[in-house]
């Protein structure tokens, strides 16, 4: 039963996607051809495409052309959409790893300790609704490298839900639980790693997971700003041109990209959760 | 590298074209193929190419065929019997110096004003001061300062008056900034959206309406004010000035959020294209010659790496003066239109840059100087920006306005080189200037700043 749902759902899905491109195919205006023209005319464009939303067909065929060849490298500011992704993966990777490095020992800290978390909770108050986007001026002064800067900002954007998350399920794990290590006179660390660990890793994964969700939507803006490489970058530089087919190809890859990125987790998730 | 090539043979090609086929080009990154040269090696092929390119002007075909013609050894030997080509290489390896660093980054904003900083690279003028410089394209002028107060980029396409602001930490940390030389003169106009057609003839009813300019130090914003209020506007209170990147300036003209906008090209001649809006005035029309985006770095760069910086700044002066030169601008705006530099239309950037374009009211304009380049950074101009500063409360209190001026346009280094390239640099480096009928005197700044209606110091 079960099955023929998926299928069911499946089937609505790809209905719902065949008549929603077929309503944009039909309402797009298209460029007419036109008989001669005047030098004014010419000048003004006449014939030529003029900035629109374009035609799913369009997006379709330029999806094709940048698929087909994702790693060109035409020069500084011209390469191809799998190295632009490259680069904001690095960006983002480095900048989240970093970030993890971090949060995960504070997160344990704050959540095994009242004392701590009432010390640092006031800082993490104050900076955690601050725009990942609003260190950038300050980065880029302080350290006087874009490629740093916008990890940076990756950095400081992924680190608050996972901090926050760990100290939650570090403070949430059952008192019997830490009681019956204590019985067994573990030690600290055995205590720390064999019974609260596995016991707070679902909620620390997911914060873990909220994370790179925002990392991947702060990399894209933050690369519009610096410029130079990235996804981000190929967005602008698109727009620039006002080329709308192109902005959209980009739109629908950054999608795809960040929904990997989330069933990555996902299946991480699932391999760390337990039945109590 | 292409322009590295043996000038007397017929068979190579030194210029790099759009679409060019050469593994340099195609990967991109030109570092291979000079490896296995030293670096005195090159400089001679170097020169030896500039002479030979300049007997032949900038026209490669016609090289090659008379090449062909003649063979290497022949034509080599022919060059050789009216030049004593060693005495001349021998001295000019010995004038210009061996460059501390060739490899270098230079940020450029993507529109026409940076032409001469763009087509330098695809166009092989860096190569030929033995320069391997990479451009790379900024998308504002805050972060092309910012890039190059970091030392990211070792030199930057910059409007003229942000070097005068960096240097007297003007909206950033105050540091010693050098405007060698004006990349364009004239290139911008004010476009209105096509709704204001009635609003054509009269400014002084433009009363609420919003404008975007693309920087606060920008000659748009202080060209754009002076213009409303010698219409009797005050651009503070009458009308809205808005920062908006240049890219964003089509868009935002034709979803209503701007009445119209003084920027740089392409986007006036965009918004034609685009049926969005129409050209009210190009900015020639305001000051004939007035001075735009310039070519400028950090003081530092230019002390600790003096043949790095001449070498580059030679480069820029002769990619300037032959992109003055209007026979050429056919030529140049298919090599800067690509996704690699400005990532427009051809058609949109021939028209800026040979003039003949459609003004969005229904004809066709020429207009040959629409766009001009000329490098020489007059310091009157210099303190001119200084005055508006002043007059619109951007810098306050007393302005050692010539002292400024010169220290940061550094008109003799570039006299020097127009001089070492055969161009005949202006004498004087100060003039007065015509700016809609009224003339300024760059001896007297103060009372000129006086004398405006309406300002705010």
């Amino acid at each position: 039963m079960t099955l023929s749902l998926n299928i069911k759902a499946m089937l609505v899905s790809v209905a719902i996607l065949i008549v929603w491109l077929g309503v944009w195919e039909i309402a797009t205006p298209r460029a007419t051809a036109v008989g001669e023209m005047t030098e004014y005319e010419m000048l003004m464009g006449g014939g030529a495409p003029k900035a629109g939303i374009p035609a799913p067909s369009e997006i379709i065929a330029k999806a094709v052309e940048e698929l087909s060849n994702p790693f060109y490298d035409a020069g500084p500011n011209d390469k191809g959409i799998g190295i632009q992704i490259g680069y904001s993966l690095f960006r983002v990777l480095a900048g989240y790893f970093l970030a993890a490095l971090i949060a995960l020992p504070v997160g344990f800290l704050i959540g095994m300790s009242p004392l701590m978390h009432k010390a640092l909770d006031p800082y993490i108050q104050v900076l955690r609704p601050i725009s990942p986007l609003a260190w950038m001026p300050l980065a880029l002064f302080l350290i006087r490298d874009s490629q740093a800067s916008a990890i940076f900002v990756i950095f400081i954007c992924s680190i608050w839900p996972m901090l926050i998350n760990t100290a939650f399920g570090v403070a949430g794990v059952r008192k019997d639980w830490v009681n019956v290590a204590r019985t067994h006179e573990l030690g600290p660390l055995r205590t720390a790693f064999q019974v609260i660990l596995p016991a707070a890793a679902p909620t620390i994964v997911t914060g873990m997971r909220i994370s790179i969700g925002i990392a991947w939507l702060v990399i894209v803006a933050a690369e519009m700003l610096v410029g130079g490489t990235g996804i981000g970058y190929y967005v602008w530089n698109e727009w620039n041109n006002l080329d709308l087919t192109s902005v959209i190809f980009s739109i629908l890859t950054i999608g795809v990209v960040g929904m990997l990125l989330d069933a990555a987790f996902g299946q991480l998730q699932r391999a760390v959760r337990y039945q109590e | 590298m292409k322009s590295l090539g043996n000038p007397f043979d017929g068979k190579t090609d030194l210029r790099h074209t759009k679409g060019c086929g050469c593994a340099d080009c195609k990967s991109g990154a030109s570092t291979t193929a000079r490896e296995d040269m030293s670096s005195d090696a090159m400089m001679e092929r170097v020169i030896e190419s500039a002479i030979v390119r300049s007997t032949f002007g900038h026209r490669d075909i016609s090289r090659r065929s008379f090449a062909s013609m003649l063979g290497a050894s022949t034509l080599a030997a022919a060059f050789a019997s009216v030049l004593p080509i060693d005495k001349v290489k021998a001295a000019i390896l010995d004038e210009i110096g061996t460059p501390e660093k060739t490899d270098l980054r230079v940020g450029f904003v993507p529109i026409t004003c940076a032409t001469p900083i763009i087509m330098a690279e695809p166009m092989g003028f860096y190569e030929r001061y033995g320069l391997n410089v990479e451009v790379v394209k900024t998308s504002s002028w805050a972060i092309a300062r910012d890039m190059s107060l970091s030392g990211e980029y070792d030199a930057s396409h910059m409007l003229t008056p942000m070097p005068l602001a960096i240097t007297l930490g003007a909206g950033s940390t105050a540091a010693p900034f050098l405007m060698p030389a004006v990349e364009n003169i004239n290139g911008q106009a004010i476009v209105l959206r096509n709704d204001h057609k009635d609003k054509n003839d009269d400014p002084s009813v433009w009363k609420g309406m919003t404008f975007g300019v693309p920087f606060e130090y920008s000659m748009h914003n202080f060209l754009l004010r002076y213009y409303v209020a010698e219409h009797g506007l005050d651009p503070d209170r009458d009308i809205q000035i808005r920062v908006v990147p240049p890219p964003e300036m089509v868009a935002n003209l034709s979803a209503g959020n701007l009445d119209g906008y003084l920027s740089p090209d392409p986007f006036n001649q965009r918004a034609v294209w685009e049926n969005a809006g129409f050209i009210h005035k190009l900015t020639k029309d305001i000051w004939e010659g007035h001075p735009c985006c310039a070519f400028a770095c950090s003081a530092e760069f230019a002390q600790t790496m003096p043949n790095t910086y001449g070498n580059l700044l030679r480069a820029i002066v002769d990619a300037t003066q032959y992109a003055s030169a209007s026979e050429n601008r056919v030529e140049i705006s298919e090599a800067i239109a690509p996704t690699n530099y400005l990532n427009q239309p051809v058609e949109v950037i021939q028209q800026v840059l040979t003039g003949r374009y459609a003004d969005g009211l229904g004809s066709v304009q020429d207009v040959p100087d629409r766009i001009d380049f000329d490098p020489f950074p007059w310091h009157s101009m210099g303190v001119w920006i200084l005055t508006q500063m002043k007059r619109w409360g951007y810098i306050e209190g007393d302005v050692d306005y010539r002292t400024v001026a010169e220290q940061v346009y550094l008109a003799s280094d570039c006299a020097a080189v127009m001089r070492d390239l055969g161009l005949t640099p202006p004498e004087e480096t100060y003039k007065s200037h015509v700016i809609m009928g009224k003339t300024f005197d760059p001896a007297e700044p103060e009372a000129y700043v006086d004398s405006f209606a309406i300002k705010r110091s």
